[in-house]
């Protein structure tokens, strides 16, 4: 892996999204230095992939704004934006028309640069043999979609990694590997990094910051160490509770 | 049976590059309309609505309509042939092209136009590396219907006189020549068969992802459509003219006969075969034929809409001044014999019951069923003849002219509009009721001449022998030779032996 990237900054301010008279987003600023690893923890509706596609403008808010490194991402055409940030999402959405190694070479043929042999490489970067070049991807098992899906987010060498729901339709083995590769990568890349998840425990095992939403706001915005210590309020520490009794149940059974 | 056949590739041709052209047109249309209306729903809900609402439409009823539709515009657009048969057959494809693609985009994966949109493809790129790939199956099986369903519906365009398989469908329906109609239907399965597999090939090369040989059968396809027009790229030299026919036996044979008549003088000939009544004195009046038989009685209620009923000689100067002036047609003569509407039964019934004019009619017709041809019920003459006679029929069905006179023999109608030049009125031994009220008018046939050849000596005194020539017995045994059922004959030969009969 040549040159290795260094993730923006990214700034988030006074952001707001009304859905008719819902608001998904209500008034979120935030600030995540460079090479952050965060994850957005919250329940369903709780606006946290509302506000993770305002980064990337697949949500373009109704007020506020979104900065990365300084830049506001409303600055310039959505393509050109998008082409610097990695996203994946729970679907995948591999290009069913188009062999792996198509699929992860495409955002440098849209980037006016293929680079077939590249392309080859992010395989080796995601765990995946070569042998799946040629293959379609339905011919391939979820967690291999995913990690295709996490190379052709990278492909380009963009600093900023933007996850929604990753391992959300994982089985439990694929997803402990496959969240240690994106760790590793997140790491090796020096990316910033956002993850949405539902996951307390994934969050906590993954992320270097973790912000819990709930009803559009944020709630609670702390390293793994303090919430398990029992800091972020009451909202936070229930979405804790949960591993932390799973946890003690199993260690239970095996004494 | 070899003589139906060998008519079959010359239209089959014409069928094809027809079909093909209203594909391509449709395609055209479709192809963008679609793909626009996929992204907003109102617009969906009116292209596919307007789609379907042409499919409501019988193909039929479909061409007839661009007849009156292109007349309106005016201008110089032709109302026959070629235009009229291209648009309604566009029409008639659009809807499973549309239709297709709107769905198949509609029902994309969300999650993989997310992830388009997620990678940074412009609308543009979304829509040729995504959109159009993925929808390409599903839009090909649309194409692929509209291809069946516009070369089924090309048999129609016959009736707008554009030279289609369809002319040996309707010639044979029309004379009970089965040949004829199942050369035609052969022909036309044929071609819808050899298009679909090319389209099918195209689309599941295209499945595989082997462009070349999609490339190669959509080649191919293009390739026998543009062989199918070189037909149209002739032309020069020889004077080319079309000579124009109605929907039945008579017109058939008249029809070879002139033509047989302009062949000698040098020309190369092509038929219009069975042009509506309403259509072929326009297309004479366009340019669309040259010439074409018609009968007095018909320019003088259809076209002139009167309802009197002169002489024949007083009516057939009124008629030559009124197409001259009106329309620019010349009428060169009359053939010599009538085709009056004649009320007839059978010979049998009619003498039981004592009838044998309109006046007896009239008192027993609520006993009795009527059989028409199909456009008589509607035609302003049948409206006269009630003025004159107050006649109410227990029931009045319309037919085809062969099976009209199949019900009167079998029963099902008791009197039927019959035509005074049918030989079958002398083979069936039918009655002819007289009409003492007079009124029906007359019926002489009459030839019409395109404005072109006004004053075209050649072409007109290839044609004046036939005047006055033609006697109504001769005339109803060549109809004969061509409507009985057994030793039947084509139009063709009917009318070598009518020039030979009348000694030309």
């Amino acid at each position: 892996m040549p040159a290795l990237s260094s993730g923006p900054a990214v700034a988030f301010e006074q952001v707001g999204k009304h859905y008719g008279d819902a608001a998904a987003i209500d008034g979120v600023s935030l600030t995540i230095a460079a090479g952050t690893f965060v994850a957005l923890v919250g329940a369903s509706g709780s606006g946290k992939s509302t506000l993770l596609k305002t980064v990337n403008r697949l949500v373009v808010p109704d007020r506020g704004r979104v900065l990365l490194d300084a830049r506001d991402v409303a600055d310039g055409p959505a393509p050109a934006l998008r082409r610097r940030i990695g996203y994946v999402f729970q679907d995948v959405g591999l290009f069913p028309h188009l062999s792996v190694a198509e699929n992860i070479a495409l955002p440098l043929r849209l980037a006016g640069t293929p680079d077939a042999a590249h392309a080859m490489a992010m395989l080796d970067l995601v765990e995946l043999p070569r042998a799946v070049a040629t293959r379609m991807p339905a011919e391939l098992s979820g967690g291999q979609r995913q990690r295709v899906g996490v190379a052709r987010a990278l492909v380009t060498r963009p600093g900023l990694l933007l996850m929604d729901e990753p391992f959300g339709a994982l089985d439990p083995v694929t997803r402990e590997s496959l969240a240690g590769a994106v760790k590793r990568l997140h790491d090796e890349l020096a990316l910033t990094t956002i993850m949405v998840t539902h996951d307390m425990a994934e969050a906590l095992l993954l992320a270097t910051r973790v912000i819990v939403m709930a009803a559009g706001r944020v709630v609670a915005d702390e390293p793994p160490a303090a919430l398990l210590a029992g800091a972020g309020g009451t909202a936070a520490q229930a979405l804790v509770a949960v591993p932390r009794a799973q946890a003690t149940r199993l260690a239970a059974l095996s004494t | 049976m070899s003589d139906a056949f060998a008519r079959v590739p010359a239209l089959a041709a014409q069928h094809l590059l027809l079909a093909m052209a209203a594909l391509a047109l449709a395609l055209v249309i479709g192809v963008p309309v679609a793909i626009r209306a996929a992204r907003a729903p109102r617009l969906a809900g009116a292209v596919l609505g307007f789609a379907s609402l042409v499919q409501t439409i019988p193909s039929l009823a479909l061409l007839a309509l661009f007849y009156p539709a292109l007349l309106w515009i005016g201008h110089g657009v032709p109302a026959l042939g070629f235009l009229p048969a291209l648009l309604a057959l566009t029409l008639y494809a659009l809807l499973p092209i549309a239709r297709n693609i709107v769905t198949g985009l509609r029902g994309l994966d969300p999650a993989v136009l997310e992830a388009a949109d997620g990678i940074g493809m412009t609308r543009a790129q979304k829509l040729r590396l995504v959109e159009l790939p993925l929808v390409l199956p599903i839009a090909m099986a649309g194409v692929r219907t509209a291809a069946v369903w516009t070369i089924g519906a090309a048999t129609l365009s016959t009736t707008v006189g554009q030279p289609s398989l369809g002319d040996l469908i309707f010639a044979g329906l029309q004379t009970q020549a089965w040949t004829l109609v199942i050369a035609g239907c052969v022909g036309a399965a044929g071609l819808a068969l050899g298009v679909d597999l090319l389209l099918g090939v195209a689309e599941r090369a295209a499945g595989e992802r082997r462009w070349k040989r999609a490339g190669a059968a959509l080649l191919l396809l293009v390739a026998a459509t543009a062989a199918a027009s070189t037909p149209l790229w002739r032309g020069g030299g020889e004077r080319r003219v079309v000579v124009g026919a109605k929907n039945f036996s008579e017109q058939y044979i008249l029809a070879r006969l002139i033509g047989d008549r302009l062949t000698r003088a040098g020309y190369a000939v092509t038929y219009r075969d069975g042009l509506g009544s309403a259509v072929a004195f326009g297309a004479v009046a366009g340019g669309e034929v040259d010439v074409y038989v018609d009968y007095a009685g018909t320019i003088w209620t259809a076209e002139m809409h009167r309802a009197d009923t002169p002489p024949h000689a007083e009516q057939l100067s009124a008629i030559a001044d009124w197409v001259q002036k009106s329309r620019g047609v010349t009428l060169l003569g009359a053939l010599g014999f009538e085709n009056a509407y004649a009320f007839a039964m059978r010979g049998d019934d009619a003498q039981r019951r004592g009838i044998g004019t309109l006046d007896d009619l009239v008192r027993v017709a609520p006993q009795l069923r009527f059989g028409a041809d199909l456009e008589f019920l509607d035609r302003p003459e049948w409206a006269a003849i009630r003025r004159a006679n107050p006649l109410r029929f227990a029931s009045a069905t319309p037919y085809a002219p062969t099976f009209m006179y199949r019900a009167l023999e079998s029963g099902r109608a008791d009197v039927i509009s019959a035509f005074s030049s049918d030989g079958r009125i002398a083979a069936d031994r039918l009655t002819v009721l007289a009409d003492p009220r007079h009124a029906i008018p007359g019926y002489d046939a009459i030839v019409l001449v395109a404005p072109a050849h006004r004053k075209d000596a050649r072409f007109l005194d290839a044609l004046r022998p036939l005047i006055g020539r033609i006697p109504v017995a001769a005339m109803r045994e060549a109809n004969y030779r061509v409507d009985r059922d057994r030793d039947k004959q084509s139009p063709e030969a009917a009318a070598r032996w009518l020039a030979a009969r009348i000694g030309l």
